[in-house]
């Protein structure tokens, strides 16, 4: 198991958190000391087994194609931090940084 | 507490015409009133929604229905949806968010006539075992103000302890609602995973988390969980099976139960006090006539790293949409891409950061099969240490915490308060249905008064009639949870 | 395509299409919001589509049966077990800021796309796959002043569209011109209006696709660098953005430059492709089983079941009309775009064994009175019998085809059955001599001038002669025997 140090700032970018020096420095160091933590997994055999992403085995839970009342339009913008003509108002988009 | 305050007594009284749930309703708030200042079990108390959903439930006992938790005062923890209340998540970044939309188990509890009186401190995002998380408010332990309720539904376990209402509910994702329950001195039950709908539950970790209830007995809790369980068209892992009810199978003897104690489990390793306390405990159940085995549980050492990779994997995920766009707290920024970090940064907090990051890490190019892969393979080798452990025993009983309740900032650094769920953890990586019941108290390492703790008794999957007939037995035969009084003011 | 530049090497163009198609469904793929076009702003949105707190996702059954349909039309493969997963990424148009999609075990697996280009030529690109996704809602940009992103000062977001249900479709670099990526796409849009999957409307944004082109000298195993095209928003746009690429990148290697690897928007005003990124970085997208959802398992039976209830696809029916019929490729794609007609010119083509004569009334005669009534052929009370009845009495010469042409009105008009309407109004050819000796005389009699002037050598007198025969016979007389009688009755009178 990779046990290299973390890339805080890249991870951070990726999680679309702003981080000061002081907070990357601190986290680096907690995340770290975590990861030490978690590599006694390394000690467990799974060559064979296979994953795990639900325990329980149901398939095929779906929906029939029905419309259902939605919300009204006043309760979806009752929340909005900037709503404009009834939309949801975003500062400038920059493509790259999506 | 007296037993007409339990919810079984107090649904008995409203149904019968002998109680009116607005009386009930004004009782509890009174209770809440008397000791709620220094207890900060609760973030907002719902009062114009309890009335009115009280008047409701006498409007419709008056019409001559029947309702299963008729009056029953409610708290809920507060990443619950209930349209019309602030629901937070403990969290600046949702601190004025109303939910326009009701959870599918609270909208079952108002159905069966139980009244939310308010909603619950929390840990951020339910990450923590303390409380001590939260953003918005500070949750006492009803036994002693010094020490923490326990997390993150701690203060959903507060509330009960205190005697302010017989029931609330609390989200497990780890432990969530079982450490809490054993540090509040009350029952705390987590069902198999997919049994209630997490539908308008905020999600943590989708594969694990859990909604449950807290109760001063373990008939209340069965009560709540046949109202809540079962499936729900809104959450696809629900599970779509008949549900056994518990309420009317509790058990008064353990008689032909085969229990097992797990050696990797052994509290002994916990200090005498708490090694005597779980010896008794065992040695009640015997005399209530199960019979104890030893079982083995291999992997119960990887329970911990391999949650501490899955649940952040997932949150990490699931904590992407709180972006400023649609709802919640914004930070302004010159660019979207500016004003979702400073929105980010200033609305979660540092726990909720650190499993972001680490999860966000776990799932990234390059360490997705080292980590994530890892810890979904371990999971699966946990689920089969359970399997083989219950082909030779019914339920398996362990302690709940390793420690009673402890200090405010006795855990600063992360690690040592993740190893409050080391017991609980295993079994919600399983999806086993488990619960906390009381069994006694010991003093803490650090002095003052005696604390609680609880006895964790875990069934296979869809166990639950069999786990809480058994946990009514233990705790009708102990009685512990009585021995121990709360501090009032 | 090859084209041979100055240099003399001579180039080939390397073309992979992506396509995403909005399903036709009634709600969208994970919320009972109405899967529908042009609603007010925000006002088609729940909590779920809104990615509120706690909500959570429900597969719709229909998605996910339109996307195996789709799949299995190009003889995809659909595995016996397929999951979601979820996309993480940020953009203020998509909710969760995860899309939920499929990484590694998508609905449906390989395939091939057949085409057949205006020539006649046929071509095909292997599919990599088609998976399941949800679309995101629109963000109209602000103070640019052309809507572009590029130099807008803010957006509007309508979630209206977040949350459609979405299939992607991957193919093979296997397409190497313009022309085949445009009858490639052809071919999708056609077969996925057939299936009910998809309408297909590219003005609504329900397609949308991008083109990866790369060129590389002819013979020249590995491919060249590939530029990402976006912004093509018609089938015109994606050939011409082909050929100008493809053009651009011949003239950078020709000039001595590389490629860059990057995504190119194609400007339809300046008819030229420009850089949209200045740098390409790598996306790290951490895809991850969805918790909140469960597996999509099928039965073998299952697949096999919709297998057989699927209609004949576009592509079969070109092959069927311009090789099987010998039609050309525009009357073929006439039939092909109206379902309807070409399932009613089949009947009528095999029922009759007369595919030429079939066409003729269905694309001619019935599709006039067509567009004069405003009623379908498929609706009309013309049935395919009716007409196969018809080109029967044609084809034994009991009517000609003047009478034919009649007939249809008739049957247009009143429907019921040719044989019968020929009994009843005599419409049947007469070629008995007797018969049409009886008419002779009359005409003859009647006309001596013209009879005259044909006897003076004015040929076309004996024109006239025949026309008035046949109205005389109100069009029932056999004209080439008319003619034949008419020239011995005139010689021999001499
Ligand atoms: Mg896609
Ligand atoms: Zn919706």
């Amino acid at each position: 198991m990779a046990s290299d140090g973390i890339d805080v700032r890249y991870v951070a970018k990726l999680a679309r958190l702003a981080l000061t020096d002081t907070e990357l420095e601190q986290y680096g160091t907690q995340l770290g000391a975590l990861l030490e933590h978690v590599s006694v997994l390394q000690k467990l055999d799974t060559d064979t087994i296979a994953a795990t992403a639900q325990v329980i085995e149901a398939r095929n839970v779906d929906r029939d194609d029905l419309v259902l009342p939605g919300l009204d339009h006043a309760a979806v913008m009752a929340g909005a931090p900037d709503p404009q003509h009834g939309f949801f108002r975003v500062p400038r988009i920059i493509a790259s940084e999506g | 507490m007296t037993e007409d305050m339990t919810a079984a007594a107090i649904a008995r009284a409203v149904n019968a015409g002998e109680r009116k749930a607005t009386d009930v309703l004004d009782e509890a708030y009174e209770r809440i009133a008397a000791t709620e200042t220094d207890l900060g079990a609760y973030l907002q108390l719902t009062h114009d929604l309890a009335r009115a959903q009280a008047a409701r439930v006498d409007a419709r006992i008056a019409a001559g229905e029947h309702l299963p938790l008729a009056g029953v005062p409610l708290a809920l923890k507060d990443n619950m949806c209930y349209i019309g209340t602030r629901t937070t998540c403990g969290s600046k970044m949702l601190e004025n968010w109303v939910a326009p939309y009701d959870a599918t188990a609270v909208r079952r509890m108002l159905d069966a006539g139980a009244v939310p009186v308010g909603k619950t401190n929390m840990d951020e995002f339910a990450m923590g075992s303390s409380c001590e998380n939260s953003a918005l408010g500070v949750t006492r332990n009803p036994y002693d103000r010094e020490r923490v309720p326990g997390g993150s539904s701690g203060g959903s376990a507060a509330t009960v302890g205190a005697g302010h209402v017989p029931l609330s509910l609390g989200s497990d994702t780890g432990g969530s609602i079982r450490e809490p329950a054993a540090f509040c001195n009350v029952v705390g039950f987590k069902p198999t995973y997919g049994r209630i709908s997490r539908y308008g539950l905020i999600a943590f970790a989708s594969s694990l988390d859990q909604i449950g209830p807290f109760a001063r007995t373990v008939e209340d809790a069965a009560l709540a969980y046949d109202v809540m369980a079962g499936f729900d068209r809104m959450d696809a892992t629900t599970v779509d099976r008949p549900v056994e009810p518990t309420a009317t199978a509790l058990r008064t003897d353990l008689k032909g139960l085969r229990i097992g104690l797990v050696r990797e489990f052994d509290p002994s390793a916990l200090g005498t006090e708490i090694a005597a306390l779980y010896k008794r405990s065992y040695d009640e159940l015997k005399d209530l006539g199960a019979t104890l085995v030893d079982v083995e549980l291999p992997t119960a050492e990887y329970g911990l790293a391999t949650y501490y990779l899955i649940a952040p994997a997932e949150c990490s995920s699931n904590l992407s949409r709180f972006d400023g766009v649609r709802y919640g707290l914004r930070v302004p920024g010159a660019t979207v891409g500016e004003m979702y970090e400073n929105t980010r940064a200033a609305g979660f907090g540092p726990e909720v950061k650190r499993r972001i990051l680490i999860g966000t890490y776990a799932l990234s190019s390059g360490y997705y099969d080292a980590y994530y892969v890892k810890a979904q393979k371990a999971r699966t080798r946990v689920a089969e240490d359970f399997a083989r452990a219950f082909a030779s025993c019914d339920l398996i009983a362990s302690p709940a915490a390793s420690s009673p309740a402890f200090r405010f900032n006795a855990k600063s650094d992360p690690y040592s308060m993740y190893l409050m769920d080391y017991y609980t953890i295993p079994m919600s990586l399983a999806g086993l249905p488990s619960l906390s019941v009381p069994c006694g108290a010991v003093t803490p390492d650090d002095g003052g008064r005696a604390m609680p703790m609880g006895l964790q008794l875990v069934a296979p999957l869809f166990g639950e009639q069999l786990l809480l007939g058994a946990a009514h037995a233990y705790e009708r035969a102990t009685g512990h949870a009585n021995a121990l009084a709360a501090v009032t003011a | 395509m090859t084209t041979t530049a100055a240099s003399g090497v001579t180039y080939e163009a390397v073309i992979g299409i992506e396509c995403h198609v909005e399903l036709k469904t009634k709600s969208k793929m994970f919320c009972g919001c109405p899967n529908v076009f042009g609603a007010p702003a925000n006002t088609n949105v729940c909590p779920v589509c809104l990615a509120m707190p706690g909500a959570l996702p429900v597969p719709n059954r229909q998605a996910i049966e339109h996307l195996v349909r789709a799949g299995l039309a190009f003889g995809a493969e659909i595995p016996a077990f397929s999951k979601f997963d979820r996309k993480n990424y940020f953009y203020p148009d998509m909710p969760k800021d995860y899309q939920i999609s499929q990484f590694d075990m998508p609905l449906t697996q390989g395939g091939v796309v057949r085409f057949m280009l205006e020539d006649g030529t046929k071509g095909e690109c292997r599919l990599t796959r088609i998976h399941l996704e949800e679309d995101t809602g629109k963000s109209t940009h602000a103070g640019s002043g052309d809507g572009r992103i590029a130099g807008s000062t803010y957006s509007l977001v309508d979630f209206n569209r977040a949350g459609v249900p979405l299939m992607e479709c991957v193919g093979e670099p296997d397409i190497r011109s313009a022309a085949e990526a445009v009858a490639y796409l052809e071919t999708l849009k056609r077969t996925f209006v057939a299936l009910g999957v998809s309408d297909v409307k590219m003005e609504e944004g329900s397609l949308r696709c991008d083109a990866n082109v790369s060129v590389r000298p002819v013979g020249q195993a590995e491919y060249g660098t590939k530029a990402e095209i976006k912004n093509m928003n018609s089938f015109r746009s994606v050939y011409h953005a082909i050929e100008s690429e493809v053009a651009r990148q011949i003239a950078v290697i020709e000039s001595g430059g590389r490629v860059i690897q990057e995504t190119r928007g194609w400007d339809e005003q300046a008819g030229t492709t420009h850089s949209m990124r200045s740098k390409e970085k790598a996306h790290d997208y951490r895809y991850f089983p969805d918790p909140d959802l469960v597996p999509m398992a099928f039965a073998p039976d299952d697949v096999a079941r919709i297998r057989a209830e699927l209609p004949i696809g576009p592509y079969e029916r070109f092959v069927k009309y311009v090789d099987g019929f010998g039609l050309s490729v525009a009357q073929a794609t006439q039939l092909v775009d109206n379902g309807a007609l070409a399932t009613y010119f089949d009947a009528v083509a095999d029922g009759s064994g007369q595919p030429q004569a079939a066409l003729n009334f269905v694309l001619g005669d019935l599709s006039r009175l067509a567009n004069e009534s405003q009623i379908a052929v498929a609706d009309s009370k013309v049935t395919p019998a009716a007409l196969i009845e018809l080109v029967g009495l044609v084809q034994a010469k009991t009517i000609n085809s003047k009478i034919a042409k009649e007939l249809i009105v008739k049957l247009w008009a009143e429907g019921g059955s040719p044989k019968a309407i020929v009994e009843r109004d005599g419409l049947a050819q007469i070629s008995d001599p007797a018969a049409l000796a009886g008419f002779l005389d009359t005409v003859l009699a009647a006309n001596e001038k013209s009879v005259a002037d044909f006897r003076a050598g004015k040929e076309n007198a004996f024109k006239f002669l025949v026309g008035q025969v046949m109205k005389a016979s109100r069009g029932t007389a056999n004209p080439a025997l008319v003619e034949e009688a008419l020239r011995s009755r005139l010689s021999s009178e001499a």
